[in-house]
């Protein structure tokens, strides 16, 4: 297939480790900061092929991870209303809110559903005009464009049965802070390509400089994650820092300018709750005042929501690349995708369950 | 959580207990999954408990006084359209017993169908799907001997639903199952993986894109027939891998042989047009459910004369050897990706698509 196969291709990818091996000669800690490429980095196993020195960390860029406790109970809330139909991309109806999560929502009778565009609950709400639609508006700026669109055209359409609740997240934030962190161990970073695609890559320059810091936007095949991780180590080794664009064939600096004029049409930056994490300054989008009725939070008085959370995962710590899945007492065990203690464990992008999915057998047989 | 928004708190994450979904019954119990089979192991095991039952497999083994033995097998349908690319509803029905009845090593020849039909449905459905069923037990040789059919209030269910029982006559001399697996047996797998599930969830018309893509559904009780003839007892174990796909299949084997299970990435064969539906939608073709594929199980020594006589079969011809089963890891299925790199593969754990059968 088409820019899959190629970018796939064994003996492509078994060169190009090659090449890393042969580039690299001190230790580093590279970060990938997309769930996505965690996710391919562990099904692939390119973890256990590149040489010792490079120790790839898994970074927040997981929607479903980091989307906060009181989100998740507020879409409950909204979710279990009569006369409502909740809508939402499918992981999230698995992650834990303080009781219930949105599968048991819908096992209780509320209509929830499970879309693959937003445009789709624009749709929905067109066709069910004695119905509430509201959509879960998640994700970083990958999703950003499409959520907003929905938001435009519902505003068109003039409804007034259609709101999303919205809880987006972006990247260049939560680099700064993984960065400022006293306890930071990142080196480099492989940033994120699909949200590179819209946004470009302009946002990190300034924070290359900054931290004089590699920063390599890296796609998602082996082949793409071999190529990122092959440019930072080269920078590293001399020494080098800035921004480098290694998923040239959907990237640019300036990214999609209309995807993100759409985005700044409907949202503007706000503090946002990272879950696990806490507080980053400027790293989320809200609505703008212009469209407050689009806002489910208003609509359905749910800002007032009290969240509880028990102290027994470290999500936080592999989020920020401190740890690793399997340093949790509580992984495999307590903590498994059938029964996930922590975000982490839920989404195919989370490192947890990444692990769990592809790696249980090295805590299970102590080998790896 | 601090209180100072510029210095987040990277240790003091938590989150909540975890949800066991004990109370309610929630679309992943019927996944074919993880959570299948926890719901059988708790509540429908320790009921119904008997040797047969517990053995695991998708049919029971039943031993008759004359020394014959009976394999007898259920599935109910429910897919969702009831009509798409390749089948429906019908064929499904007869396919899915027929198959599961075969995989027990039987030849199958008596099915029951009972009927749950919606206050509401057409006539002309019905006749279609009847037609349909009709058509598929002639190509298996089957005779549906009894049936019933109950009709509820409009909106109690949708449309129609079928439930069939099959029995064959196990052919003599042969113990086959899950548990039969050994180390040195080589897997074979009858074609390629994901293309009923994909077909089912591509004919909702509800992803925005179409694709050239056809159910598999298919009754493969000639193709176990002429296996067995070839290889007779060389057969360990037939599973035909539906929901919860091919993984979910080669981990319900491991754990009940208590063998290891390695497969090869690139042995693995899948459409080109699958693949690329599940790339779009996130899925793994490894979990994607499949009405017309054995995963096989043989001794080492006859694999190349039960690859032979697979393919010798309609629905074989693309038959595949995928790896082989050893000691180790226990109860586990690994698999050897492109790069010479290993990896886990796990059972499907929730839900991934709801009423594809």
């Amino acid at each position: 297939m088409k820019y899959l196969d190629e970018y796939r291709n064994p003996d492509l990818v078994k060169n190009a480790l090659s090449q890393i091996r042969l580039s690299v000669i001190q230790p580093w800690v590279i970060m990938e900061i997309c769930g996505g490429q965690t996710h391919s980095i562990i099904r692939s196993g390119l973890d256990q092929l590149l040489p010792p020195e490079i120790e790839l960390v898994h970074g927040p860029g997981c929607p479903v991870c980091v989307t906060p406790l009181e989100a998740i109970d507020k879409a409950i809330e909204i979710a279990s209303q009569k006369n409502v139909i909740f809508t939402t991309y499918g992981d999230m109806l698995r992650v834990p809110g303080s009781n219930f999560d949105l599968f048991s929502v819908r096992a209780a009778g509320g209509d929830v559903r499970v879309l693959f565009s937003p445009l789709d609950a624009v749709r929905m709400a067109k066709e069910n005009p004695d119905k509430q639609v509201v959509f879960f508006a998640i994700g970083f700026e990958t999703t950003a464009p499409a959520n907003c669109m929905s938001v435009l055209q519902a505003k068109q359409l003039g409804l007034e049965n259609f709101s999303v609740l919205v809880s987006h997240v972006r990247v260049p934030p939560a680099m700064n802070a993984i960065l400022s962190s006293s306890e930071n161990r990142v080196q480099a970073f492989l940033a994120a390509g699909h949200v590179c695609t819209v946004m470009g890559f302009w946002e990190y320059l300034p924070i290359a400089q900054q931290y004089r810091i590699p920063i390599v936007v890296t796609g998602f095949e082996p082949l793409d994650l071999c190529s990122g991780i092959l440019q930072a180590v080269t920078m590293l080794e001399k020494g080098l820092y800035g921004v480098e664009n290694r998923y040239e064939r959907m990237v640019t600096r300036e990214g999609n300018r209309h995807a993100q004029q759409v985005i700044n049409q409907v949202m503007q930056s706000a503090d946002r709750n990272w879950r696990g994490i806490g507080l980053f300054p400027e790293s989320g989008w809200v609505l703008r005042p212009e469209f407050e009725k689009f806002d489910a939070e208003k609509r359905f008085q749910v800002q007032n929501i009290q969240t509880r959370e028990s102290p027994l995962c470290i999500s936080g710590k592999i989020l920020q690349g401190l740890k690793k899945p399997d340093q949790c007492q509580a992984f495999g065990t307590l903590c498994t995708p059938q029964n996930p203690l922590g975000a982490t464990m839920v989404s195919s992008e989370g490192a947890c369950a990444a692990y769990y999915h592809y790696r249980k057998v090295g805590r299970e047989e102590g080998t790896s | 959580m601090t209180n100072n928004p510029s210095q987040p708190n990277w240790e003091g994450y938590s989150c909540p207990m975890p949800l066991q979904h004990t109370s309610r019954i929630v679309l992943g119990h019927g996944s074919g999954g993880g959570m299948t089979h926890d719901l059988i192991q708790r509540f429908f095991l320790p009921a119904f408990e008997n040797p047969i039952l517990k053995a695991g497999n998708d049919g029971g083994v039943l031993d008759m006084l004359d020394g014959q033995r009976l394999s007898v097998s259920v599935d109910c349908h429910v897919v969702w359209p009831l009509f798409f690319p390749g089948g429906d509803i019908g064929r499904l029905a007869i396919c899915g017993t027929v198959n599961d009845v075969s995989a027990m090593g039987a030849d199958p020849k008596y099915l029951t169908a009972g009927f749950i039909l919606e206050e509401g449905l057409t006539i002309d459905t019905l006749q279609k799907v009847i037609a349909s069923m009709q058509i598929a037990a002639e190509e298996a040789g089957v005779s549906i001997i009894a049936g019933d059919t109950k009709v509820v209030e409009k909106g109690k269910a949708d449309q129609m639903y079928i439930s069939t029982t099959g029995v064959g006559v196990v052919r003599k001399g042969l113990l086959v199952g899950g548990a039969c697996a050994q180390p040195g047996d080589q897997v074979i797998l009858t074609g390629s993986i994901g293309d009923h599930g994909m077909a089912v969830i591509c004919a909702r018309g509800e992803l925005g894109f179409t694709g050239d893509l056809v159910s598999d559904v298919a009754p493969l009780n000639w193709l176990v027939h002429t296996l067995i003839d070839a290889v007779g007892d060389a057969v360990h174990v037939m599973r035909d891998p539906t929901r919860g796909g091919l993984a979910t299949s080669l981990n319900e084997i491991a754990r009940q042989s208590g063998t290891g299970i390695v497969i090869e990435e690139h042995a693995i064969p899948v459409k080109p047009v699958v693949q690329a539906a599940c790339e779009l939608l996130g899925f793994d073709p490894l979990y994607v459910a499949n009405e017309g594929k054995l995963v096989i199980i043989v001794r080492a020594d006859k694999a190349d004369q039960a690859l032979e006589a697979i393919r010798a079969c309609q629905y074989g011809k693309e038959a595949v050897r995928i790896g082989e089963v050893r000691d180790s890891p226990k109860g586990m299925v690994l698999l050897k990706t492109k790069y010479d790199s290993q990896r886990v593969v796990s059972m499907l754990a929730g839900e991934m698509l709801p009423r594809i059968c």
